[in-house]
């Protein structure tokens, strides 16, 4: 890793932090609505595996998605439109923080179904597979997923067929208030790929070096030798399962003690000892990203709200097997398109301070 | 026009469509080597290679996941449910996936899919696997829910649907397989959404999908013998529902009978009755009838299984009880 490569990574990390603190305080504040998953803590994992992958290849998420846009370069500005609802959201203010989607960067989203995207998952590898090229497919999830039956069935059948997909477990400890422990029989998920013959590895996911070397080479079992992977990383979120969770489930002490480990914070120790930056250069970025995270919510509250018009837009294709002229007494089908949406080319506001 | 089942039609309809796309490929239980738990899918195998015919295991929701997850890439699965009786254990893929992803993405994301197979009762095979599930489909938004009654409407149905960029649930029927029919020799296709009349008649309008549809024309048949004509009014697709030629109908007729395989309560009738009355009220000169099957699971037993499913004469009292005779 080259020195403006870790300086992109930290700043990465730092941004995913400082866009989710302000997220919280606008939720305290009444902007954003619904529900509310903070990924704050587990920064490296996002960051530490995106980072390797190439722009055709593909994504999809868990709920708690808000770091896996930012770390592949989505505009922070879209996203917090998104938060608060706005037509200038990346989706438009249809999903909000569950569902952050940017197709063109190969984002297909955070997913509200706990494990619902794995069987997803598969299928895009399985598109790959059959177009025969080589690109790969990363795959989010919580340790709350693996239990579902949607994770049992999309590994059983990418380790079947050879789809390139690797599945991250990312172990925070907690499927919302319930711990690993009240809910896996086995305690080392990644143990679970065993079952199909997956390869499989425990991560430490608080170091973003670590999570780099290992999803490396998962991405590239996936992208030559067309095997899935199965990865546990363990992490850890500060907050609780949504900004409505108290965390009274775990002590405080239990908190303090992983907050020592703080992956953005160790991961700037080691730049600072390496004598690749000073501790002045990682300030002057901090206060870089408070500006951009203050012109995202700038950027929010003058995009305008949806038109309720819009509330029958993007049901469905406009398409010409379709007898269109009885459809279109339905408004959702009299709103269809035949394209589909760019985000960049979503209404923006006029530009903030210019 | 060349004579066919209902089976050879929809393996037609597959085999040409991916013949002529490379993005089109079927996956399900039993699709390939077995040649199809119901042989729709026979010889595709052999001609299209393991990759666009895949046999999976029993995984329902893997398997509309997949088609799922590849269609957002651009391909054209085609997901064979061996029955949608099986289709309960996939319906978060349909619901919470296939039919939601563009809207949540803001239009970013399409999804053209077909899910296909045999739906409706079969022959005793009891409460399990007897189950018409197109009411649950076609309440939701982003699905487009297709049940054909013809060789000829199956093949230029399932032509459309496979070529739509939607999410199209695509029901059979296992008793209509063996049907037999005219199909047209050359190209065709059926634009989804667009209602058929399948008989003419000035009595008494029949509003009649998939397997029901052979039972209204047994009763069209009964009920012509004492010189009542219905006219037979098949949707072939519930969402989105062609209904102008149904008011059309009931304007002529004055009179309305709903059949459908599926249960009475919320079923698929009361949301054709319900827009009936709306814009046919000052026309009617009676309430509109449904027939369904009995509020209760199938039985297994051939008598109780009889009394269950509407029949050809229960559709004939309806007609008669509409009529006032």
């Amino acid at each position: 890793m080259n020195r403006e490569e870790a300086f992109e990574l930290y700043r990465q990390m730092a941004l995913i932090r400082r866009f989710e603190e302000r997220c919280a305080q606008l939720y305290v504040e009444g902007k954003i609505g619904g529900f509310l998953h903070l990924y704050i803590g587990q920064e490296a994992v996002a960051v530490g595996a995106i980072g390797l992958l190439r722009p055709d290849d593909y994504f999809i998420t868990s709920y708690r998605d808000h770091g896996y846009a930012l770390a592949r370069g989505t505009d922070p500005r879209p996203l917090m439109a998104e938060l608060c609802g706005k037509l200038g959201g990346i989706s438009r203010g249809k999903g909000g923080s569950m569902h952050f989607y940017d197709v063109p960067r190969g984002n297909f989203g955070g997913d509200g179904i706990v494990g619902g995207h794995l069987p997803i998952a598969a299928g895009m590898g399985y598109g790959i597979r059959l177009r025969g090229t080589d690109q790969v497919v990363l795959c989010f999830f919580g340790d709350g997923a693996i239990n579902e039956g949607a994770f049992h069935e999309a590994l059983n059948v990418s380790a079947l067929w050879g789809l390139p997909v690797v599945y991250i477990i990312e172990n925070n400890r907690y499927g919302m208030g319930t711990s690993l422990d009240r809910a896996s029989s086995v305690k080392d998920l990644y143990q679970r790929g065993s079952a199909y013959g997956i390869t499989r590895r425990d991560v430490n996911g608080m170091d973003l070096v670590e999570v780099r070397n290992v999803v490396g080479e998962a991405i590239d079992r996936a992208r030559q030798d067309k095997r899935p992977t199965l990865l546990e990383i363990e992490t850890y979120r500060y907050r609780g399962h949504s900004m409505s969770d108290p965390g009274k489930y775990r002590t405080k002490d239990e908190v303090e003690q992983m907050m020592k480990h703080d992956p953005i914070f160790q991961f700037g120790k080691r730049l600072i000892e390496q004598e690749r930056f000073t501790q002045a250069d990682l300030d002057a970025l901090d206060k870089e990203i408070l500006l951009q995270v203050d012109e995202a919510v700038q950027f929010s509250e003058q995009s305008p709200w949806p038109g309720v018009a819009t509330l029958y837009e993007d049901v469905y294709v406009r398409s010409p097997y379709i007898n269109m002229k009885a459809a279109e007494r339905d408004p959702a089908w009299q709103a269809t398109m035949r394209e589909d949406r760019v985000p960049e080319e979503f209404p923006a506001p006029a530009k903030v301070g210019s | 026009m060349a004579i066919l089942t209902m089976r050879e039609a929809l393996n037609q309809a597959m085999a040409e469509e991916m013949a002529r796309d490379p993005n089109v490929f079927i996956l399900g239980e039993e699709v390939g080597a077995y040649q199809g738990a119901y042989k729709v899918t026979q010889g595709l195998l052999q001609k299209f290679g393991e990759w666009r015919v895949r046999d999976t295991p029993i995984a329902e929701e893997a398997i509309a996941g997949i088609a799922v997850g590849a269609a957002f890439t651009g391909l054209r699965p085609i997901a064979e449910m061996m029955t949608f009786n099986f289709s309960i254990l996939a319906l978060d893929m349909i619901v919470n996936h296939a039919a939601k992803y563009r809207y949540m993405s803001g239009g970013q994301v399409r999804c053209p899919m077909v899910m296909r197979g045999p739906s409706g009762a079969a022959a005793q095979v009891a409460a399990q696997h007897s189950q018409a599930f197109e009411s649950w489909f076609a309440h939701v938004p982003g699905l487009v829910v297709v049940m054909p009654s013809s060789p000829r409407d199956a093949k230029g149905l399932l032509k459309s649907a496979i070529r739509d960029d939607n999410p199209v649930i695509f029901m059979e029927n296992e008793v209509l397989y063996n049907q037999k029919g005219e199909v047209p020799d050359e190209e065709y296709h059926i634009p989804l959404g667009l209602s058929e009349v399948k008989r003419e008649g000035s009595d008494c309008t029949i509003v009649a999908w998939s397997r029901s549809v052979l039972f209204a024309t047994e009763a069209a048949k009964l009920l012509a013998a004492e010189g009542i004509e219905v006219e037979i009014v098949d949707p072939r697709t519930l969402r989105p529902l062609d209904d102008e030629p149904i008011f059309d109908s009931v304007r002529k007729t004055n009179r309305c009978v709903v059949v459908e395989e599926g249960w009475r309560v919320a079923g698929f009738g009361a949301e054709i009755a319900d827009r009936v009355q709306r814009e046919c009220f000052d026309s009617l000169d009676a309430p509109v009838v449904r027939v369904t099957a009995a509020d209760v699971p199938m039985p297994y037993s051939r008598v109780l299984e009889k009394a269950y499913l509407p029949q050809p004469d229960k559709v004939a009292a309806a007609v008669k009880q509409v009529l006032y005779r």
